[in-house]
């Protein structure tokens, strides 16, 4: 382990991709392939389920380091990350364990699921002894379920490539569900990854998904209208369905194979021709309706462990294509787009209707319905255009229509974790129960907490700042904190900013009565006096308007 | 008996003495704690300090400061009470100030560092421990989260670091705040086996001449000029002040990693905004362990606690047994490396 932990330090130090891809390489020529299966599959992404409760890790934590919990929260509160907390607060080691990294994997943290919590505590205090404290913090990670790191999947692919001089588009083909949860990997899964598999014995494999960007400014600057597919940006999951063999595999964007969950598409797909792989959206979609169900109808499927007959009648599922990437078991994603969708058309799957409007102004206008639709806009895809990986080159783009948006007033704060530990970053914010008639009277309800006019908590938000922008909210939040309840500060509120989401709901489950989705701060309203922030009334009216 | 020392809005006073100890404030009669901006300010009437210290001071207030030294162990009448300072091995003249009144002893002990086993610090005058009825402690690393390795162990780290900058064709700049602990790296660093030749950023030169004034034996090395050629030199290491990071005067050496040097380094949050290649964990504040270590070997039995974590260290100590409370003090900085602070 003391070498992956050695690469982990170095590529979290360092910012230069150069420097990080040289770790990797050095890594890889000196670690046992066994152990660079498992580096790999890390790296990747790939999680390993929690071995630990993290709540039994604070415990013992406590008590190997004889600290009171207050005084290891206190700790915990300011690294933002219980591994950091854990790795610095215990004694120093006094036993050297330098097992290889897949022995740690296999022999020691994933077999901790099934220890009772007797074993396991013995099993953790015995790891705790035998780490330095950077060997420590890995260890919480791989057994807490929270390893992450600062190097994309493309970065290892291209680390891969370079050391194996092999093609890193054929190497991220053959990752595609490497780092899969219930699928460890091995020396023969990592030596596989660096060689073209035949034909007939790939199983499953999916090709990685091609990335759209965010369309900066207006379509006009693409060109003729005419070089462009315009398609509705459906708002379910996005996914690959492969049929081969006589089987199907259902693989969701994060590369997680999720087949069992959708058995109306696996029914589907077995009516295809072996040899298909199709890109396409999961949607809730009720029979008979002309649009797909609220995302929210989804979600509530995808939150259920058991499908039972109620939730496949209450939310059936259907798949929505939109691309194809393999016919006749030809991999196609070298042919332009409008070739491959005439395959995908002529194979009879459901497939996401083109926008017809003639020019830049009418797509416009047409895009204005993408809310009664309930789409996120529109996504544009060049008529010559291959099938890439990951996001790259400019030929898909998502046109997504403006976000909802209301002023909101900030009421609660809380740290944020990894590079935005000690920083106050999440915030909760609230609206007004009604307008408040003046500056006076709103002072006088913040005064006076439990009074008729009052801010109503509605929806918490950490991203949309720039860096520069939230050190100065950070230090409003100090400087106004009127009550600290754990990591959670309450302020005295000051600050107005208008927050954009997605969708807006009636929730039970809210105590605003209503769920919003994806909420973001669009920018901080400092034209903006508290008594004229935005109102329960203003949600419930965009509610309206948005379903 | 009245408490001896209180918090008054211009600082720590003591009243019989008539003096207040590192004031926020102008005030007639301070005595200096040690020569960091935020304890040592201008404006006061009359200056009482550790008298190594007396250079460093009179770079920072000006030559016509009315400024007057004390040996360690020195004892001096002022007013109804006699004090005294004893090292804090904080930086150059740091000083722990003992109050005695009556036979009741007050120790305000200022910023201190608690040296281990490996650290081994030529450049001031180790932590003594001073017998005490109340002592009066800072709490800038008051968690456990904050355990300092031994300090000669970090500095082979930083060795290997610049080893490998060397091998690598690029320079090192290490930075770290000007007075103290440049003065503890390049004492570390400038050693006969380095891997390259050592330089000195201007605002470091200036300190280091009042430390050799002191007669602090600093080895001697070069300062950086505007004219320097920095390609004709190979594997230099520059100690600097934290504020050249990303300027022009950095840029000017040409390729090379960056590293910072601070007790604020331990978090990894801290580590990433700063943005820097390296964070080397090396303070001049005492940890967890060390203070608790201090405040044990005092044998005071009532402990006020000063800025850092005082909620944290108070709760801890009153659960100890201790009689603990907390005085407000506008000393370095609340936050936890969110904002560089000046004397970590």
């Amino acid at each position: 382990m003391k070498r992956f932990v050695e690469l982990y330090l170095a590529l979290d130090a360092s910012t230069s991709t150069l420097a990080k891809v040289a770790a990797l390489k050095r890594y890889l020529a000196d670690a046992p392939a066994r152990d660079a299966a498992w580096a790999v599959y890390l790296l990747a992404g790939g999680r390993p389920r929690r071995a630990v409760p993290t709540s039994e890790l604070r415990t013992l934590a406590c008590e190997a380091a004889s600290l009171p919990e207050w005084l290891f929260e206190a700790g915990y509160a300011v690294t933002g990350d219980l591994a950091e907390a854990i790795a610095y607060v215990l004694p120093d080691p006094v036993d050297r364990f330098d097992e290889p990294l897949a022995d740690w994997m296999e022999q020691r943290i994933l077999p901790m699921r099934a220890l009772d919590a007797a074993a396991r505590r013995e099993a953790v205090l015995a790891a705790w002894r035998g780490l330095s404290a950077d060997e420590r913090f890995m260890f919480v990670k791989l057994v807490g379920g929270g390893f992450r790191v600062g190097v994309s999947k493309l970065l290892v692919q291209r680390a891969l490539a370079e050391w194996s001089s092999t093609e890193a588009a054929g190497i991220a083909q053959r990752m595609m569900g490497y780092t899969d949860i219930d699928t460890p990997p091995t020396e023969a899964s990592f030596q596989a990854l660096l060689v073209e598999a035949p034909h007939g014995e790939r199983g499953g494999q999916p090709y990685p998904f091609f990335l759209a960007h965010a369309l900066p400014g207006e379509p006009a600057a693409l060109g003729d209208r005419g070089d462009w597919l315009a398609e509705w940006k459906y708002d379910g999951i996005r996914a690959q369905v492969v049929k081969r063999d006589g089987q199907v595999w259902i693989w969701s964007r994060g590369e997680e194979l999720v087949t069992e969950r959708f058995p109306e598409v696996v029914a589907e797909a077995n009516s295809w021709p072996n040899g298909t792989v199709v890109d396409g959206e999961l949607l809730a979609w009720l029979p008979g309706d002309a649009e797909p169900a609220p995302f929210a109808l989804l979600q509530k499927r995808i939150g259920r462990t058991k499908l039972s007959k109620a939730i496949l009648a209450e939310a059936p599922v259907r798949l929505l294509a939109y691309d194809l990437l393999e016919s006749e078991g030809m991999d196609r994603r070298a042919e332009p787009m409008h070739v491959r969708r005439m395959r995908l058309e002529a194979l009879g799957i459901a497939t996401s209707p083109l926008l017809d409007a003639s020019d830049w102004p009418a797509l416009a206008t047409a895009r204005e319905a993408s809310r009664e639709r309930r789409v996120e806009g529109l996504m544009l895809k060049h008529r010559e255009s291959p099938y890439g990986i990951g996001r790259t080159g400019s030929a898909w783009w998502k046109w997504k229509v403006a976000p909802l948006s209301v002023d909101a007033v900030l009421i609660y704060a809380q740290a944020g974790h990894g590079r935005r530990a000690n920083l106050y970053t999440d915030y909760s914010f609230a609206v007004w129960n009604r307008a408040p008639r003046d500056a006076a009277e709103a002072e006088a309800a913040l005064d006076a907490p439990s009074g008729e006019l009052a801010l109503v908590p509605f929806a918490k938000a950490y991203s949309g700042l720039t860096d520069e922008e939230i050190r100065r909210v950070d230090s409003v939040i100090r400087k106004t904190t009127v009550e600290k309840f754990g990591p959670v500060r309450r302020v005295r509120p000051s600050l107005v900013f208008e927050l954009g989401f997605e969708g807006i709901q009636a929730s039970s489950r809210h105590k605003s009565g209503i769920a919003v989705r994806f909420p973001r701060m669009l920018r901080i309203r400092d034209d903006k006096p508290l008594h004229e922030a935005d109102t329960l009334d203003t949600l419930k009216a965009l509610m309206e308007v948005a379903t | 008996m009245p408490d001896l020392v209180t918090r008054q809005p211009q600082g720590l006073f003591c009243e019989p003495g008539g003096f207040y100890i590192d004031p926020w404030l102008p005030v007639e009669r301070a005595v200096i704690t040690h020569a960091h901006a935020d304890h040592c300010r201008p404006g006061h009437g009359a200056y009482l300090a550790q008298r190594d210290a007396l250079g460093l001071m009179r770079a920072r207030l000006g030559d016509d400061a009315p400024l007057e030294g004390l040996a360690y162990g020195e004892a001096r009448r002022i007013g109804d009470v006699t004090i005294s300072l004893h090292p804090a091995g904080h930086v150059l003249g740091s000083a722990q100030v003992r109050i005695e009144h009556h036979g009741e002893v007050w120790v305000v002990a200022g910023d201190y560092f608690v040296s281990g086993a490996g650290d081994c610090n030529t450049t001031c005058a180790p932590f003594e421990p001073v017998r005490c009825d109340v002592f009066v402690t800072e709490s800038t690393f008051g968690l456990p989260i904050y355990r300092w390795a031994p300090q000669a162990e970090v500095l082979d780290e930083m060795r290997a670091w610049w080893a490998g900058c060397a091998a690598e064709g690029r320079h090192a700049l290490l930075m770290g705040y000007s007075l103290g602990k440049a003065q503890r790296l390049l004492a570390g660093l400038a050693t006969a086996d380095a891997p390259g030749p050592v330089f000195v950023h201007g605002a470091v030169a200036r300190l280091n001449e009042a430390y050799r004034e002191a007669g602090v034996a600093l080895p001697e090395v070069p300062t950086i000029t505007p004219e320097m050629n920095f390609k004709a030199l190979h594997g230099a290491l520059v100690i600097a002040p934290p504020a050249v990071q990303g300027s022009r005067w950095a840029r000017a050496m040409g390729p090379h990693s960056d590293a910072f040097a601070s007790g604020w380094m331990r978090l990894r949050g801290a580590r990433r905004r700063r943005g820097v290649d390296r964070g080397f964990v090396f303070s001049d504040h005492a940890d967890w362990p060390g203070l608790l270590s201090a405040i044990a070997a005092t044998g005071a039995q009532r402990i006020i606690v000063t800025h850092g974590d005082e909620g944290a260290l108070v709760r801890y100590l009153t659960e100890l047994g201790l009689q603990a409370e907390a005085f407000a003090t506008e000393f370095g900085d609340e936050t936890h490396g969110g904002v560089e602070g000046e004397a970590t």
